[in-house]
């Protein structure tokens, strides 16, 4: 019969437990870093291809397109791997300007909800929006794309600009399912407000940035594809 | 330390068949229901989830059964999941680079893997106490069941939900998909429908053997 002593298990010493999770996070790190190397020019080519699907989806009388970054309160023209916040100006045959594409982010659930919406210097108008990356749980990528009523509030959500292009005329903000007054205002999907919110800050913040710096390089903007 | 069996029973095809349908980890385990329920409303998110989960379950459980000498007994919990989140990250960089759509569509429960119960369970219960090969047949099957599972869920909330499968339309366009199967609650009717099936055919099966015995019995007294 074995005595009390002989049943309790030996403890490996700290030595050997440090040993044992440094060797596996050794092998983790390894395998993880291989990957990321390999995949990450992949991944940047699809979001390449992704981002210029988008950008011809919601702006769908463009048939070329050019990347400006932001520099202050200017913009420079650009190419897709450019760091920085990008914007994209989409054209027709005639080279004249169809539109504005620009990103809008927040924070979701789980990570960051990326969209891309098409901006009409003209009317002040946002005319569409696609997702561009969401690891939200699914369903949100495909209600707020597929939600007929919600689609509705972009014939022409109102991001127009003051006089003095500073900033929006009106706050961009989702309002109730079935209270929306005024062409600045989102009428949220029934039983998804929290994903209606969402698009509203995503998109409220963006123009505030970005819709001013549009303006005052409009005409940049018109001339860049003739040059 | 992990001490490996006295004498480890042989490789068999069972160990392979197991996981397929007689110990299946959705229909008779139970396990890893949230992705089952969650990703299910189409057959290509299914299969898409099934194929990432045998990746993270066959890797994590080789890799596992190759330390299982070497990993104290204390910290074996913590080294198993920093093998299968290891594994998940691969997965989440590798569905990246071959389809954006499918990663966006998989949406967080790509990186939920890692707390997939059924992964851990098969790295604590089997894979730290078999060889390398046995360790990674078992997960092979184990994740073709899983897969078979997903799918199997996936094709009639598809075909109900959207009168598709594999986004091909399969009923006429006057046929009115039926929401709720491709909504949360649907996950759950078919699980339930499909659980009730498989138990009726189940206990039927044993019926039949039960009465196939007491016919014998008989027989054998008269």
């Amino acid at each position: 019969m074995s005595t009390p002593e002989t049943d309790v298990p030996e403890f490996p010493s700290s030595a050997k437990l440090i040993s044992s999770l440094g060797l596996v996070a050794m092998i983790s790190g390894l395998l993880v870093v291989l990957v990321y190397e390999f995949t990450k020019p992949i991944i940047a080519e699809n979001q390449r291809l992704a981002t210029e699907r988008a950008i011809f989806k919601i702006l769908p009388n463009a048939v070329t397109r050019l990347t400006f970054v932001v520099k202050g309160e200017r913009l420079e023209l650009a190419d897709d791997k450019n760091t920085g916040e990008l914007i994209y100006a989409a054209y027709d045959n005639n080279k004249q300007l169809v539109g504005i594409a620009l990103n809008a982010a927040a924070q979701g659930y789980q990570d960051s909800v990326k969209l891309l919406y098409a901006f009409q210097p003209n009317t002040g108008c946002i005319t569409g929006f696609d997702v561009l990356k969401s690891t939200e749980t699914p369903g949100f990528g495909t209600k707020i794309t597929s939600d007929i009523g919600f689609l509705a509030n972009f014939k022409c959500l109102t991001a127009s600009v003051n006089t003095e292009k500073s900033t929006l005329n009106h706050e961009i903000r989702t309002v109730r399912h079935g209270t929306k007054q005024h062409p600045w205002e989102i009428d949220a999907i029934s039983g998804s407000t929290i994903t209606s919110n969402a698009v509203g800050r995503m998109l409220n913040q963006s123009a505030q940035s970005l819709h001013p710096i549009v303006m005052q390089n409009l005409d940049a903007l018109k001339k860049a594809q003739e040059q | 330390m992990t001490q490996p069996t006295k004498q480890e029973a042989p490789l068999t095809m069972d160990v392979f068949t197991n996981g397929l349908w007689k110990d299946n980890p959705v229909f008779v385990m139970m396990l890893g229901l949230c992705p089952v329920l969650a990703v299910t409303n189409s057959v290509i998110n299914s299969l898409a989830m099934g194929i990432a989960s045998i990746f993270v379950l066959v890797c994590s459980n080789t890799l596992v059964s190759m330390l299982r000498h070497f990993i104290p007994k204390q910290v074996r919990i913590t080294t198993y999941i920093i093998i299968i989140a290891t594994f998940v990250t691969l997965v989440d960089y590798m569905i990246q680079a071959i389809s954006l759509d499918l990663y966006n569509r998989l949406g967080a429960f790509i990186q939920l893997i890692v707390v997939n119960c059924l992964i851990l369970g098969r790295a604590e219960a089997y894979a730290s106490k078999n060889n390398v090969l046995k360790s990674a047949v078992s997960a092979l099957g184990m994740g073709l069941g899983f897969t078979l599972a997903l799918v199997m869920l996936g094709s009639v909330r598809e075909l109900l939900g959207a009168g598709q499968l594999l986004g091909y339309q399969v009923f006429s366009t006057q046929f009115e998909p039926w929401v709720v199967m491709i909504l949360p609650p649907g996950g759950f009717i078919v699980l339930g429908s499909w659980l009730l099936l498989i138990n009726y055919f189940k206990q039927r099966k044993i019926g039949k053997l039960i009465a196939a015995e007491s016919a014998s019995h008989c027989s054998i007294k008269s």
